[in-house]
């Protein structure tokens, strides 16, 4: 009686268990994050449903947790993997809803009775008429089958997916990993079996077939639907536990992201969401020069985020300080996870002593004047970039005033990635007295780390310039011009801070190209390298640092220029002692002194 | 009768290194080993930028330490800025900027 009225059969329950679990947990977590997010941020999350950003973040999710654009972008064979599983899996579970909506309207409603319609259609004895569907079925079986062919293969052969690394997964991952790829050849197995009486198409139909040649009774039947139902019982199980978790929290993470949420100085809220987006994919493993330089593979963006997830975060600490802050992860992450704003957040939370008030630091005024000149601290360690600078102000006579001449208060960004933002804000207060009592329109600095932080953090009611881009304004105003060197080749080397991290590529790059021919880069502008000396690593040794200054040097010195051209001067330092080969100049010297870009005679290497 | 050179940067005293705390030195050998590189050039104190405004010398607060005379340090070590010029110059390689921290981190867990 309840078997026939709800075409209920034991089978299903590990499956409909496995159901109720993650929809009840994920509801949960839902809500929980939600709870998480401050006030304001709710108010916006709300708002956002009804305006439409939520257009907007459907059409996200659809290309992304779906169709997986971006990654498709970083490599089609991976693209393809994760889009195959996700869309054919997704079309699986669609049109098994549309054809029980079509053939067994009475059956709608229990929630197991789609996804094993082709057994019970065979208990009952009904015959289908859908032959389209037979087909669709098959079609996205053989869809999801391939991709998850791909995914086997990669686990022993990364390369071949263009990966160099893969993640190593600990067992949580394991067990989730194996149940997922045994659901659709399970699937392709049990459907195959009861494709003689329910129906199948060229793939369940062609198996069912050969299987009939060699097996003839049908009490194999049962246990493969048995084995389709555990499967997915098992994955259901394990999701939450495991790195697939990233499937439901990504589509939270872009309706977050919608709506405008930013990440806050706690780490809470959208940070969360984004730790348990991770897929763990690895594509951050080889974008990390930590990783393909310093050797340092468990320091890696996907290894940090699992360990906040699963384990302790006195490790996660020391993961956090090692990192360069370059955001080269970020711009390979498929899923967008601001990765360095959660280490930036988790140096904060290791608590300094009490401070005290850095009073002994003095507001020395300068000015008045147009414009405001900041070397930086760095420049000042390669000063020939602010001589440079000071003979530019003056060939153009631009009224200029050198703000920290005699040597200044530091930006302040430092202080803030070691996670002291208190102190940080001193350093900002200080500087920001002197600029504006100085009365100029614009500031220009010589250092991109500078240059961020007063772009981002100061709020200054003046126009930013990098030097750069100062220099490309004097010549589009014909103020200098200077010449184009005949057969001079040079790279160009994009600081983190400018390129990736502050989106300026074109002003240097159009500097340099009135002057000399500029070669490409293997890797450069989105991905251009990190040379290895910033300051937003705490603990990286100088050797490993080294390291990495080598490898970004290799890589620019490939296309044998007469010069590596930068725009920074802490990129300038480090990069002149990784290589005797090739002198190596900042944007102003170049333009200050275009002989520098001549070839220095090396005695050791002639 | 000691020879006067007429420069020191730290004045005469006498240290038993036998009763010396050592504590903050081990911390710092163990989170930041390459304090053990030091050589005590100063270059990280030439180049300081908080230098020019205070008297902060990392070379001498690096010989205290390692003599033990770490009382009075903190108001000392929170004069850096971090803004990691002394890294860039050290021909030892030694990471000052987390030496700097560390300090700051051995005093909260030594007080």
């Amino acid at each position: 009686m309840f078997r026939e009225r709800f075409s209920y059969d034991p089978l299903v329950l590990p499956f409909l268990l496995g159901l109720i679990f993650i929809v009840t947990y994920l509801a949960l977590g839902a809500i929980r994050m939600i709870k998480n997010l401050p006030a304001e941020d709710k108010i916006r999350l709300g708002k956002s449903f009804f305006s439409k950003q939520i257009l907007l973040s459907i059409r996200e999710i659809f290309n992304e947790c779906l169709l997986h654009l971006r990654i498709f972008k970083k490599n089609p064979v991976l693209g393809y993997m994760h889009m195959s599983i996700a869309l054919g899996w997704f079309m699986m579970i669609v049109l098994a809803h549309v054809e029980v909506k079509l053939y067994a309207p009475s059956r709608f409603n229990l929630p197991y009775y789609p996804i094993f319609f082709r057994y019970f259609v065979r208990e009952t004895q009904e015959t289908l008429d859908g032959a389209v569907f037979f087909f669709l079925m098959d079609f996205f079986l053989l869809m999801v089958l391939s991709g998850v062919g791909i995914a086997m293969y990669k686990r022993f052969n990364s390369k071949a997916t263009g990966l160099r690394r893969t993640t190593r997964l600990k067992w949580n991952d394991r067990i989730a990993l194996y149940a997922l790829w045994s659901i659709f050849p399970l699937r392709l197995l049990a459907e195959s079996f009861t494709s003689g009486i329910s129906g199948g198409s060229f793939l369940t139909r062609g198996f069912g077939m050969v299987f009939e040649t060699f097996v003839s009774n049908d009490l194999h039947v049962r246990p493969t639907w048995w084995a389709y139902s555990l499967a997915l019982g098992t994955f259901f199980f394990t999701l939450p536990f495991s790195r697939f978790m990233h499937i439901p929290t990504e589509m939270l993470l872009i309706l977050f992201r919608n709506a405008g949420i930013k990440h806050r100085t706690t780490g809470t809220g959208i940070a969360q969401t984004e730790i348990y987006s991770c897929s763990r994919c690895g594509i951050c493993i080889d974008a990390c020069q930590m990783v393909s330089a310093a050797r340092l593979e468990n320091k890696a963006t996907v290894y940090f985020i699992r360990e906040l997830r699963e384990g302790g975060r006195h490790n996660a600490w020391d993961m956090a300080s090692a990192c360069l802050m370059c955001r080269r992860c970020v711009e390979a992450c498929p899923v967008k996870i601001e990765s360095t704003l959660i280490r930036s957040a988790l140096r904060q939370d290791w608590k300094m002593l009490r401070r005290e008030p850095l009073s002994f630091l003095p507001v020395n005024h300068t000015g008045p004047a147009r414009v405001i000149y900041f070397a930086g601290c760095m420049s000042h360690l390669t000063p020939g970039i602010e001589q440079s600078m000071v003979r530019i102000f003056e060939k153009t006579g631009t009224d200029f005033t050198f703000m920290d001449r005699e040597g200044g208060i530091c930006c302040g960004r430092p202080m803030m990635l070691a996670g002291e933002t208190r102190a940080a804000r001193e350093l900002i207060d200080r500087n920001k007295k002197i600029i504006l009592h100085s009365g100029a329109d614009t500031l220009v600095t010589s250092c991109p780390i500078c240059y961020r932080v007063f772009a981002e953090e100061y709020q200054l009611p003046l126009k930013v310039q990098h030097h750069s881009q100062f220099i490309l304004q004097m010549m589009e105003q014909g103020k200098i011009s200077p010449e184009f060197r005949e057969g001079t080749r040079v790279v160009y080397h994009d600081p983190c801070e400018l390129g990736r991290n502050s989106g300026i590529y074109e002003e240097p790059r159009k500097v340099i190209a009135a002057m000399a021919r500029i070669e490409p880069v293997a890797e450069e502008r989105e991905m251009g390298l990190c040379c290895g000396g910033h300051v937003g690593s705490i603990s990286l040794t100088h050797h490993q640092r080294r390291r990495i200054a080598v490898q970004a040097c290799n890589i620019l010195l490939a296309p044998s220029p007469d010069a590596i051209v930068t725009a920074c001067p802490l990129c300038k330092k480090t990069l002149m002692d990784a290589t005797a080969e090739v002198p190596v100049v900042d944007i102003a010297q170049m333009v200050d002194n275009p002989e520098l870009l001549r070839k220095h005679p090396n005695p050791v290497l002639q | 009768m000691a020879v006067q050179f007429g420069y020191s940067i730290n004045k005469s005293n006498t240290i038993d290194m036998d009763t010396a705390p050592r504590a903050m030195e081990s911390y710092l050998l163990l989170h930041e080993p390459s304090f053990a590189r030091c050589i005590g050039c100063g270059c990280c104190t030439a180049t300081c930028s908080s230098g020019v405004f205070t008297q902060l010398n990392l070379r001498q607060i690096q010989l205290r330490i390692r003599r033990g005379e770490t009382q009075g340090l903190l108001p000392e070590i929170q004069k850096c800025m971090l803004c990691g010029k002394c890294q860039m110059v050290c021909p030892r390689g030694v990471s000052t900027r987390n030496v700097v921290l560390s300090i700051q981190r051995a005093l909260q867990l030594l007080s």
